[in-house]
């Protein structure tokens, strides 16, 4: 009998999501098959940043693009409702007519919008703002529209005018209250914003009511589907106290949301007042074996629309049932976000409700700046604010709030233009830096203190601090620059001892001075004779600049690691291994037969790489040059596995042969092997290519990744796998071949140009300000008009290309390396000997050098 | 032509200055061991055994050489731990040093000498 218990989550949102995931990442899952429904027919995705759905697709915003989790015990079941629930039976029902035992339920249903009892809001294209499949219908109506309203003027509303806008419809925004989001600004906050929206070319009424929606009754716009119902198109928007109806072709509610209790209600568990399911501080509804996390759940009554609040109700509930303490106690409702290019930001206090609580208020109409701080009658503290137009200082104002910390002596300095006090101002250890992951300012020093992190991406991933809206990452780079000064320890760039540089200021400066040598290069730059550190990265920024022979004596000859050095892979007996190219992994019979017959002959180990080649293990250092002249006479050459450089394009076999590919995948994988064969990278570089959605290649866990559409192919950018896996991110979709390595050449030169040393694209890009959207304005827009340059670049690159290994058989200068012993070249190293496993060799270690006697005759120098 | 070769004083031949790279190493066969031979920047030329204690393999003279502070040194290419190419001493972990030998040069020949005896370090 199992042992094992079932866990069902009802709610495949960003809470749902968030917490099967701190159920994999805690353990959870050694206990519990975990089942999640999600009744939406995509897995989780970033619903905060649902407006962007337009500009970077669904693709881009899904939390788990494979649909699955990689933990196993952990399932996605999609398009699947969960319909009531039998707490006697400890059973679910499903949309699909069968049903699911639980030994716990966590419901993670969310909220609906709310769509007020309007006549006429059962029209056509009257929607919501809620789904990808609300904006996907929202976009289809858009195409005939000329005007839309949205008819709400809070913070989804202003998003939803912001979609209606972008899909180029005229669009009005409408608002029952005085003024736009109501709950976090003020009046003059309120005004600000208005005109900011104004400017862009929306319309904003507020404090008015709608009383109707108007539909067309001419036949020819009625739309009649087999009922033979008529349900009309929306042709208008009546106000209420006003005679005149705005004509519009679309209607968007976003008057709220309403949590999703209806499970909770049918099956008798408690709910608040004012609806939401009614949970203990551990998340525990009436039920104990029943939870409700995120916007279903009302902690002691209170509903909260935030992702924040609702990630940490997520982790108490996996908490809890893992035993520990966790509680909910209410959350910081502090937003800050951008809408149509203007800062927002309210926290704490906003409205000054605090008894004789004082307002700092500075204005500036002609910017669009206003920004106010409420604080306490003694001047003393910090209670909230609002800030319009411009919440650079957000970042470190809420952190005063919610620690208390003692207001400096000028408050006013915290909201002047170009306030000169806020970096300075020390923030005590207590303070919330990352609201979104609650992590606070001790939590990241002690880190950056304890796990000697030097850059913003290492704590990120150390702390989960800034992974989720990013607001706070100035504040980590400045904490970072704080405790480095502190530990004595300067933010350096250096890459080594040897130069003051950092690995892009040396690639300008070889660039500039034309220094071809390592030597040219520290005689103008540097001091001393180098190190393993700095010596590779030259040779490396002398081959993507020159693209010479990596042996070549008068250049880079002694830079090289060892890999580079014998251009094959050291393993750890001292013998080396041996990667021929296989383009885009497609190879003939003929030349598998030549690899297994060279394997055989020179009694190598072998093995498929994830890359799709084959590597060939356990040649001595002297095998090499026969190895490879046998392998280049059958027309192979080098794969460069050995070096910081472009690996392999890996490749599924595409529309010529699978029933479900739409490009040739196998062909543009061959082309863009070859196209970046040798390119010498910061760190390796390795591609997919994939013929269809289903991404059988794997390409958007590569550093490039292109996936074939319909129409042409997405391309994505800064995958890896390894020990900090991520996910490649689309930087153009739908593009033709040649615009396809247009953007390629521009991406991979300006990545070589200007990534620190060993740092694979993914890290670079996100320590580049903006990551990947500066990426793009870069690449696609060619925002710095270096687009001609970096293509020429490349295009160089591909002109001077050869194959190392054939030109390294040629000469016998480069060749002399490759011998045992300079006095022996005969004798093999009797250091390296091998065991067998499963058929094939292995290397064995010695625990002390071995001698061959003293008895072994050597050649005397000639 | 090979033979047997000794020479007055434990120094045997091993090469030519000129077939060691500059800033490289080479590895030498030297009374059946490994030795590996290295040729610095300014044509100076140290000699230590090949076998590194951290990897357990033969591989030093495949190292990259080059300075800290004043002191010139290999790096082991397996994990990079630096070794003193004067004495042996490894530069990232007090207690582990690898042999150094006497190493001349005559007429451009390379000799290899016996093993220096350092006094302990601190």
């Amino acid at each position: 009998m199992s042992t094992r218990k079932t866990l069902v989550v009802a709610g495949h949102g960003m809470v749902g999501h968030r917490f099967v995931q701190a159920a994999i990442e805690r353990g959870l899952t050694e206990r519990y098959d975990v089942i999640v429904y999600g009744e939406e027919p995509r897995e989780a995705y970033d619903r905060v940043a649902l407006t962007s759905y337009y500009e970077v697709g669904a693709d881009a915003l899904s939390f788990l693009p494979g649909g699955q989790y990689e933990d196993p015990r952990a399932k996605v079941v999609l398009n699947t409702q969960v319909t009531a629930i039998d707490r006697d039976a400890k059973t679910v029902a499903l949309s699909d007519g069968t049903t699911q035992a639980y030994d716990v339920l966590v419901l993670a249903t969310g909220a609906a919008p709310f769509v007020p009892p309007v006549p006429g809001k059962d029209l056509q294209n009257v929607f919501v703002y809620r789904t990808i499949e609300d904006l996907q219908a929202i976009e289809e109506a858009a195409k005939t529209a000329k005007a839309g309203v949205v008819i709400g003027g809070g913070l989804l509303g202003l998003e939803a005018a912001n979609a209606l806008h972008q899909l180029e419809v005229e669009t009005h925004v409408v608002e029952l209250a005085p003024r736009l989001m109501a709950v976090q600004v003020d009046d003059a906050g309120g005004a600000t914003l208005k005109r900011h929206i104004e400017r862009l070319g929306l319309t904003v009424h507020t404090g008015v009511m709608t009383e109707y929606i108007e539909g067309y009754t001419d036949a020819e716009l009625v739309d009649e589907d087999a009922e033979g119902n008529t349900d009309g198109k929306v042709s208008g928007l009546k106000f209420k106290d006003n005679d005149e109806v705005l004509p519009v072709d679309i209607v968007i509610f976003s008057a709220g949301i309403r949590p999703r209790d209806q499970l909770a209600r049918d099956c008798g568990l408690e709910v608040a007042e004012r609806g939401g399911i009614l949970v203990s501080p551990n998340m525990q509804t009436s039920d104990e074996s029943i939870y409700a996390i995120g916007e279903c759940a009302a902690p002691g009554g209170r509903m909260y629309g935030l992702v924040a609040p609702g990630y940490s109700m997520a982790e108490v509930a996996a908490d809890h049932l893992l035993g520990g303490a966790g509680e909910f106690l209410g959350a910081d409702m502090s937003t800050k976000l951008k809408l149509m290019g203007v800062d927002v930001a309210s926290f704490g206090d906003a409205f000054a409700t605090t008894e004789g609580s004082l307002e700092l208020v500075y204005s500036d109409a002609v910017a669009g700046i206003y920004k106010k701080l409420v604080i306490s009658e003694d001047c003393t503290q910090l209670l909230g604010g609002i800030l319009v137009g411009d919440a650079s200082s957000y970042g470190i104002l809420r952190p005063m709030v919610s620690s208390g910390m003692a207001l400096p002596e000028n408050p006013e300095d915290l909201i002047l233009p170009a306030s000169r006090g806020t970096a300075q101002i020390g923030m005590p250890d207590e303070a919330q830096v990352c609201s979104c992951m609650n992590v606070t300012k001790g939590e990241i020093c002690k880190a950056i203190h304890d796990e000697e992190l030097t850059d913003v991406p290492a704590i990120k991933q150390c702390t989960k601090a800034g992974t989720v809206c990013g607001s706070c990452t100035n504040i980590l780079k400045n904490l970072l620059t704080e405790e480095m000064e502190k530990a004595g320890k300067a933010v350096s760039k250096a890459i080594c001892e040897h130069f003051d540089h950092s690995r892009q200021e040396l690639f300008d400066l070889i660039k500039i001075g034309k220094l071809a040598s390592f030597d040219a290069v520290v005689a103008a730059h540097g001091t001393g004779r180098g190190c393993d550190i700095c010596k590779p990265a030259i040779a490396s920024i002398l081959a993507s600049q020159f693209n010479g022979h990596v042996l070549d004596k008068k250049t880079v000859g002694s830079l090289q690691d060892t890999n580079d050095a014998y251009l094959a892979n050291l393993q750890k007996n001292g013998t080396y291994s041996v990667v021929p190219r296989i383009p885009g992994g497609e190879i003939t019979p003929e030349k598998l037969i030549v690899i297994g017959e060279v394997a055989r002959d020179f009694g190598l180990y072998t093995k498929i790489t994830g890359g799709q080649r084959i590597d060939m293990f356990g040649a001595r250092v002297e095998q090499l040059p026969d190895i490879w002249k046998r392998l280049v006479e059958a027309g192979f050459e080098s794969g460069h596995a050995y070096g910081k450089s472009l690996r392999t394009v890996k490749s599924c076999v595409g529309s010529e042969w699978c029933r479900y590919g739409v490009q040739e995948s196998v062909a543009m994988a061959i082309e863009l092997e070859l196209r970046y064969r040798g390119l010498r990278s910061p760190h390796k570089l390795k591609g997919g290519v994939s013929g269809c959605a289903r991404e059988c290649a794997e390409a958007r866990g590569k550093d490039f990744g292109v996936i074939a559409t319909e129409k042409g192919w997405n391309l994505y950018v800064g995958g890896n796998g390894g020990a900090i896996p991520a996910h490649a991110q689309l930087l153009a979709s739908d593009v033709d071949s040649a615009t396809l390595m247009k953007y390629l050449d521009r991406f991979l030169m300006y990545y070589i140009r200007t990534a620190d040393r060993l740092q694979r694209t993914s890290t670079w890009m996100d320590s580049l300000d903006g990551g990947i959207v500066r990426v793009k304005e870069i690449v696609v827009d060619d925002a710095l008009g270096l687009g001609a340059e970096l293509e020429a670049e490349m295009a160089q690159h591909i002109d001077s290309y050869f194959d190392e290994w054939k030109a390294t058989l040629e000469d016998p200068e480069k060749l002399a390396r490759f011998v045992s012993f300079i006095n022996a070249p005969g004798t093999p190293d009797p250091n390296i000997s091998f065991t067998e496993d499963r058929g094939q060799i292995r290397p064995v270690n010695f625990d002390e050098p071995v001698s061959l006697g003293s008895s072994i005759p050597v050649g005397a120098p000639q | 032509m090979t033979s047997t070769t000794t020479v007055s004083g434990g120094f045997i031949p091993v090469c030519r200055l000129d077939q060691l790279e500059v800033e490289r190493g080479a590895t030498a066969l030297v009374h059946g061991q490994a030795v590996a031979v290295f040729r610095t920047y300014d044509d100076q030329v140290f000699a230590l055994g090949n076998y590194d204690p951290f990897s357990k393999s033969s591989v030093i003279a495949r190292g990259i050489v080059g300075t800290r502070g004043e002191t010139p040194f290999v790096a082991s290419p397996v994990y990079k731990q630096a070794f003193d190419l004067r004495t042996g001493a490894c530069l990232d972990d007090e207690g582990v040093s690898i042999p150094s030998y006497e190493v001349k040069v005559e007429d451009g020949v390379v000799l290899v000498g016996p093993r220096l005896k350092h006094p302990k370090r601190g």
